[in-house]
């Protein structure tokens, strides 16, 4: 089974909403992840044919199926929101698909559906309706009727996002599981990018309407080749800081450090680092120092997320692991390991050192 | 007592539960939940000259008889008895109640329908609302001079189409249930925007995932109206259907205007004979009699009404 968007574009009221999106998707989960307005809905719009694409073609199998209405496609949708039907017990709404399948008939629906809802967790309550549901058992049983029959794309366009968190994790394993002997492409896509981590499928990271880049996703986080995949994958967000290259080194707010490729003094580049590198106790030489400005510390129980205001008005995000006490308006140092910044270039691009070592260390 | 519990005292005053000084506390609540009653009294006085002391006027008229302001009989209940027994009554009572369950199975599918088949995006949707919005914003005794115009045999273009182009004998002023279906239409023309209106707005609620969803699942047009649009529309379907029966069961103004009650008694609504006891022929006892039964009837059929829609469907 294979779904192919070719060139697909998408323009609506005077913007463009996809651009230029090819994409080729086999069998098996692919995660697509993305920030707010990526086009994500978008994208799963126009691969369910629900949304004709302006320009482009979509395959499936082999067999175009661009201008082909939902209706005689093979899909599949779960929503953000939790779509069921009100006025239909649980089972009605996950037999409702199968009812219009030829595949299905009599005992058949009858033994799919209570298997699916096995699946699901949700057997105990197959005569309820909706309202009578908790968010969490509306959303599993959106997603049993979207499992229920085979079909050749299965599309989940945030399924987890409106869950709380709790229910987020038990039902993230569940779907990990699940999706292992789906039938047919499954394309998920989500704003979280831990939940493209967990899944460890392959990626797509769309930003802005286009493809950013495809791939191994912990590869992708652990090498981003551009800025916008390194601010995509990191949660809490990366910190971005403004240098310049001069002499073979990168200055940044009074500080600097090697390049890690030549560049022509007088480039402008932005620093990425993610929380969890900076550190407030020296751990070694060689670490960029950067006096700062305690302005709040926030403890989560595990980790405390140090906010800091450094010269020239810059803020950065320290992740630190454990319960400290921090006294907003104390002055102290942050510490990060070159090696551990990404340097980007203007255009948003990795500058990678030309040696083969390379610079980063994983994590 | 402590001093400690005197100082939790003092402090929490809005702690009933200490048992310390219990008389000093709630006469502490009391203290501060009196003046609440300042801004309710407004509203208490206001609702008891708007509506209680009329009320309690027509209570009172309605246990006497009244033959000039200072010559009356206290005659107990029996005005009561005889606003039930009087078949004049009954007659106007089940003609009303005919008439809006007529306007209730016309207007409120008819509305639903017009809501479905208005646009849902685009220019067209202001059009639409306006269009439908029309006769909403007509006064009633200016509906009522339209279609006793409108319907005239000889000089309204609908009367007159009916007669001359579809050569259907048709006059409001002889013949009754010509009487009957002028008041009827005009009721379904004056009030079914708002079934509409009202319907518009629930059906705007529904997000497009769920017509989405059954456009995936290959469901037709009457399947995804009677499993997802129909259920959404549950709310705003009972105030719709609550406000028609209300409305309609009070029908006064435009069959007043149009027919008079007649000919003979064909559009007397109990709201038209009502007025013509009271006002007309100046009997307060019966009339006040009357109107209350009249209210008590309004209501009861309205908490019938509420308690089924509310409840079915669970």
């Amino acid at each position: 089974m294979t779904l192919i968007l070719d060139g697909v574009s998408v323009r609506q009221r005077g913007e463009t909403w996809l651009d230029d999106i090819t994409l080729e998707l086999s069998n098996g989960l692919t995660t697509v992840v993305g920030p707010m307005t990526a086009g994500k809905t978008t994208l799963m719009r126009v691969a369910a044919g629900l949304l004709p694409p302006d320009s482009g073609r979509v395959t499936v199998n082999g067999k175009d199926v661009t201008g082909i209405s939902v209706r005689k496609r093979s899909v599949a949708f779960v929503y953000q929101q939790f779509i069921n039907y009100p006025s239909l017990t649980v089972y009605e709404n996950i037999a409702s698909p199968l009812r219009l399948d030829p595949r299905f008939r009599g005992d058949g629906i009858d033994r799919r559906v209570r298997e699916v809802a096995e699946l699901m967790g949700i057997a105990g309550l197959l005569d309820r309706r909706p309202a009578e549901l908790s968010g969490g058992q509306q959303q599993r049983t959106a997603i049993a009727r979207a499992l229920a029959r085979p079909v050749d794309v299965l599309l989940l366009d945030e399924p987890l996002a409106n869950l709380d968190f709790k229910l987020r994790e038990q039902l993230r394993a569940d779907l990990k599981a699940m999706f292992a002997d789906a039938p047919g492409v499954v394309l998920y896509s989500t704003a979280d990018p831990n939940e493209a981590l967990t899944f460890a499928a392959p990626t797509v990271v769309l930003g802005e309407g286009r493809v950013q880049h495809t791939g191994d996703v912990a590869e992708m986080y652990d090498h981003p080749p551009t800025l916008a995949v390194a601010a995509t994958l990191s949660d809490p967000p990366l910190n971005l800081l403004p240098g310049v290259v001069r002499d073979g080194r990168i200055e940044c707010l009074g500080t600097s450090f090697p390049a890690p490729r030549a560049q022509a003094t007088g480039h402008d580049v932005m620093l990425g680092i993610r929380p969890h590198q900076v550190r407030i106790d020296r751990d070694g030489p060689g670490a960029l120092e950067l006096p700062a400005e305690i302005r709040l510390a926030e403890v989560t129980g595990s980790a405390t997320f140090l906010h800091l205001l450094l010269k020239g008005g810059r803020h950065l995000v320290a992740h630190l692991p454990g319960t400290r006490p921090f006294t907003p308006g104390e002055s102290t140092v942050a510490y990060v390991d070159p090696a551990h910044i990404f340097v980007f270039d203007e255009a948003g691009g990795r500058l990678l050192s030309t040696s083969a070592a390379e610079v980063d260390l994983h994590g | 007592m402590t001093a400690g519990t005197q100082v939790s005292g003092e402090v929490v005053t809005a702690a009933p539960a200490e048992p310390a000084e219990p008389h000093e506390t709630r006469a502490d609540l009391k203290r501060k939940d009196n003046r609440a009653w300042w801004l309710v009294l407004p509203v208490v006085v206001s609702v008891a000259f708007t509506a209680i002391i009329p009320l309690m006027t027509v209570v009172n008229f309605s246990v006497q008889d009244v033959f000039s302001p200072t010559e009356r009989v206290f005659v107990g209940l029996d005005w009561f008895y005889e606003a039930v027994r009087r078949p004049e009554n009954r007659e106007a009572f089940v003609r009303t109640l005919l008439f809006s369950a007529q306007v209730l199975l016309v207007e409120i599918p008819l509305g639903v329908a017009i809501a479905v088949a208005m646009p849902r995006r685009g220019f067209w949707v202001s059009v639409a609302l306006v269009l439908v919005a029309l006769p909403l914003l007509i006064p009633w005794n200016v509906v009522g001079t339209i279609w006793q115009i409108f319907a005239r045999a000889d000089i309204g273009l609908g009367g007159w189409t009916v007669n001359n182009v579809l050569g259907i004998g048709f006059n409001y002023t002889l013949d009754s249930t010509d009487a009957w279906i002028t008041i009827l239409v005009m009721d379904v023309w004056h009030w079914t925007p708002l079934v509409a209106l009202l319907a518009y707005a629930g059906l705007r609620s529904i997000p497009e995932p769920y017509f989405q969803a059954a456009q995936i699942d290959g469901a037709s047009g009457w399947a995804t109206f009677r499993h997802i649009q129909l259920p959404r529309l549950r709310g705003v379907l009972t105030i719709a259907i609550l406000l028609r029966f209300m409305d309609s069961f009070m029908i006064y103004t435009e069959p007043f205007v149009v027919t008079g009650g007649g000919p003979g008694n064909a559009t007397s609504f109990l709201s038209i004979l009502l007025s013509k006891i009271a006002v007309g022929q100046f009997d307060v006892g019966p009339a006040g009699a009357f109107s209350l039964i009249y209210f008590l009837i309004v209501q009861v059929l309205c908490y019938v009404f509420f308690t089924v829609l509310t409840r079915s469907g669970r």
